[in-house]
């Protein structure tokens, strides 16, 4: 049978082109990796009617329904509309699938709605940036995660949003017996230490992962009202320079991380290599090329931050080097 | 006497009642819970009858309304002392049945265990109880069980909705507040009506215990103790949160500007928590938790009790409802009486 498939088009509506001609694979993004129980027997009935009834768990939070024959891909689409509706996905066409190819899905772990350690609702925060930035063609990695432990792995993603919060402690209601101070050490940085039966805390050291909050047993630490993040930029995996992401801001809101991604996005199409292939790259190389100061001023152009957030006017990243 | 008042003028009394009185009663406090986003239930202090939480349990008992976590007890220079100022204004505290019971140990604590506590009893004599009513038992109480649902000792009672606040007042203090208010709450006859407002009691609670009938030595090695003490984690929440704990520790501080001066407070402690029990010399007594444990347990249901006639629990359930390594109170007195020991 002849088949006539524009690859690339079919790439870019969330299509993988297999290694068995003309099989390929739908993939379905799920942004935070939040979604209700009734999308699983949605993509059970794609995977059952049109894959070999097979899904793969992608990295990135997503199903990638394994086995499609790529002239079904209309009719897949079809099908997704349901979920791309339930997820409240930016969509160009209705019934035209996803229309996504460059940014990836914005990933999360499960965040404040379950873990007793995140300082946020991660989910609410992912879908928030997915309804900024998508669909779009540019090759961005976004994720973010509920506190320092960093079980999404953000450092490895151009954006990581780290949640943080700013102790606050109530000398009154402290008993001095020492569970923050403890908790500080053994899981965190080891940044309070007790003067005169009260605690101090080296702000410097202080990464605002929030254990001694969830250790004080008398309430005498509590949270920030305010929600602060950690924003790690440039991380990456790849072939030539994988590296981990570096602090650019601490102590930032919601609203300027926002703002910096969708100031990247002008940053990027200003200097991206014309030449790229697929028009893509990825942004730290292209931050590489034309020196950080150039990057941070087209970021921050326009964000007010917080007085307490903290800006890192230099970034030197390592990693390995193969080429 | 008993009031029926419209809530609007119940909110206006309750005003005047700030004049002469702080008021402590249990109060939301969003986003201050151990997690994110989560709000906690504690005693503070309150201007209007809405900052009030009627419905929910405290999680926090009234006790640091009357014994505060941190208490200066005398500010010291090179020669002198000087015992701090009481408060100015009298205390009216919010509080359930179960509380109330807990205000009788607390007295027997710090007044008739010994000399009277001259901090405790300072404030105490400047003090009114306000009951607050339980229409439906709460989720982890089982004041039934310790006989400690029903109570008459408060010295005004307060039933809130939309529309109007219901009061019994017994105290003679209290009841001028009220005088103003009897022709408002039935205008048609312009007359003051005799109500009986009776507060709301649980009658029966989710939970239940039977409290062992004798104890005998061999408590002290029940496997019980060592099984609960390998999940507990010494945090002292459930001590923290008792409205009967009343174990303090002192702390002597010397201002770091000028060290010959300072001040001595004395502060809540924990028997659950390390260094209860050091003592000079870098000795300590009951170094497992598990030994922690049965000391608490014991005392709430046992050791108190041969003293006072009564046992010291009050069945709020709080202990139950706090722990963050879900080792349940209510299970261990009920095994323990299951068991005969």
């Amino acid at each position: 049978m002849s088949l006539d498939i524009n690859t690339k088009k079919a790439k870019k509506n969330a299509y993988r082109i297999s290694k068995e001609r003309g099989i390929g694979a739908s993939r379905v993004r799920v942004p935070g990796g939040y979604l209700k129980a009734e999308i699983l027997g949605m993509v059970q009935k794609i995977a059952e009617t049109y894959g070999n009834g097979i899904v793969h768990l992608t990295t990135r939070q997503g199903f990638e329904i394994e086995g499609i024959h790529l002239e079904d891909m209309d009719a897949i689409n079809q099908m997704l509309q349901p979920i791309i509706e339930l997820l409240d996905i930016n969509q160009t066409e209705k019934g035209g699938g996803y229309p996504a190819s460059g940014t990836r899905n914005v990933s999360a772990c499960i965040g404040n709605n379950v873990c007793p350690f995140a300082n946020y609702n991660t989910a609410k925060f992912a879908k928030r940036i997915e309804k900024e930035i998508f669909p779009n063609d540019l090759h961005f990695k976004i994720a973010l995660t509920g506190c320092p432990n960093d079980c999404a792995k953000v450092r490895l993603h151009d954006f990581g949003i780290i949640g943080m919060t700013m102790p606050q402690y109530d000398p009154a209601r402290c008993v001095a017996c020492k569970a923050c101070i403890k908790g500080c050490k053994n899981f965190s940085v080891d940044a309070l230490r007790m003067e005169n039966y009260k605690i101090v805390r080296d702000t410097e050291k202080c990464i605002g992962c929030g254990v001694c909050i969830t250790k004080c047993p008398t309430r005498a630490f509590t949270r920030s009202e305010k929600k602060y993040y950690r924003l790690s930029i440039m991380g990456r995996t790849g072939k030539r320079n994988p590296r981990l992401g570096k602090d650019f801001l601490i102590w930032a809101d919601e609203d300027s991380i926002v703002k910096i991604i969708l100031n990247t996005y002008r940053f990027v199409k200003e200097y991206i290599d014309q030449a790229a292939p697929g028009g893509k790259e990825h942004i730290g190389y292209i931050i590489d090329r034309t020196g950080f100061a150039e990057y941070k001023k087209w970021a921050l152009d326009g964000v007010q931050l917080l007085p307490e957030t903290i800006v890192n006017e230099c970034i030197y990243w390592d990693g390995i080097h193969y080429g | 006497m008993g009031y029926k008042i419209p809530r609007e003028a119940a909110d206006n009394l309750f005003k005047g009642l700030g004049k002469h009185y702080e008021i402590f009663a249990p109060k939301v406090f969003s986003g201050e819970g151990c997690f994110s986003d989560t709000g906690i239930i504690r005693y503070g202090t309150v201007r209007t009858l809405a900052e009030i939480e009627f419905e929910k349990k405290s999680d926090y008992s009234f006790k640091e309304a009357l014994l505060p976590i941190n208490e200066t007890c005398l500010y010291f220079t090179e020669n002198t002392s000087s015992v701090p100022a009481g408060e100015e204004k009298k205390r009216l505290i919010f509080l359930r049945s179960c509380d109330l019971h807990a205000l009788r140990r607390l007295d027997a604590i710090y007044l008739e265990n010994g000399p009277e506590d001259f901090y405790y009893k300072r404030r105490r004599e400047r003090t009114l109880f306000v009951l607050m009513g339980c229409p439906e038992t709460c989720d982890t109480g089982f004041c039934v069980s310790m006989g400690t649902a029903q109570t008459d000792a408060y010295d005004l009672y307060l039933k809130v909705s939309d529309t109007f606040v219901w009061a019994d007042c017994k105290s003679k203090e209290l009841s001028p507040f009220f005088k103003g208010f009897l022709e408002e709450c039935e205008p048609e006859t312009a007359k003051s009506v005799s109500l009986q407002v009776e507060p709301e009691f649980p009658k029966s609670n989710k939970e239940s215990v039977t409290l062992p009938v004798s104890f005998s030595d061999d408590i002290l090695s029940h496997p019980i103790w060592e099984a609960y003490g390998n999940r507990c984690i010494g945090c002292g929440r459930c001590n923290f949160v008792c409205p009967t704990c009343t174990c303090f520790t002192m702390q002597d501080i010397h201002y770091r500007d000028n060290e010959k001066a300072g001040e001595r407070r004395r502060v809540w402690a924990s028997c659950q928590v390390d260094g209860y029990t050091d003592i000079a010399g870098g000795n300590s007594f009951r170094k497992s938790q598990g030994d922690r444990l049965r000391f608490k347990a014991l005392h709430k249901i046992r050791d108190f009790e041969k003293r006072f006639d009564y046992p010291m629990c009050v069945g709020c359930g709080r202990c139950e409802a706090v722990c963050p390594e879900y080792i349940s109170y209510i299970n261990i007195i009920n095994t323990l009486a299951k068991e005969g020991i």
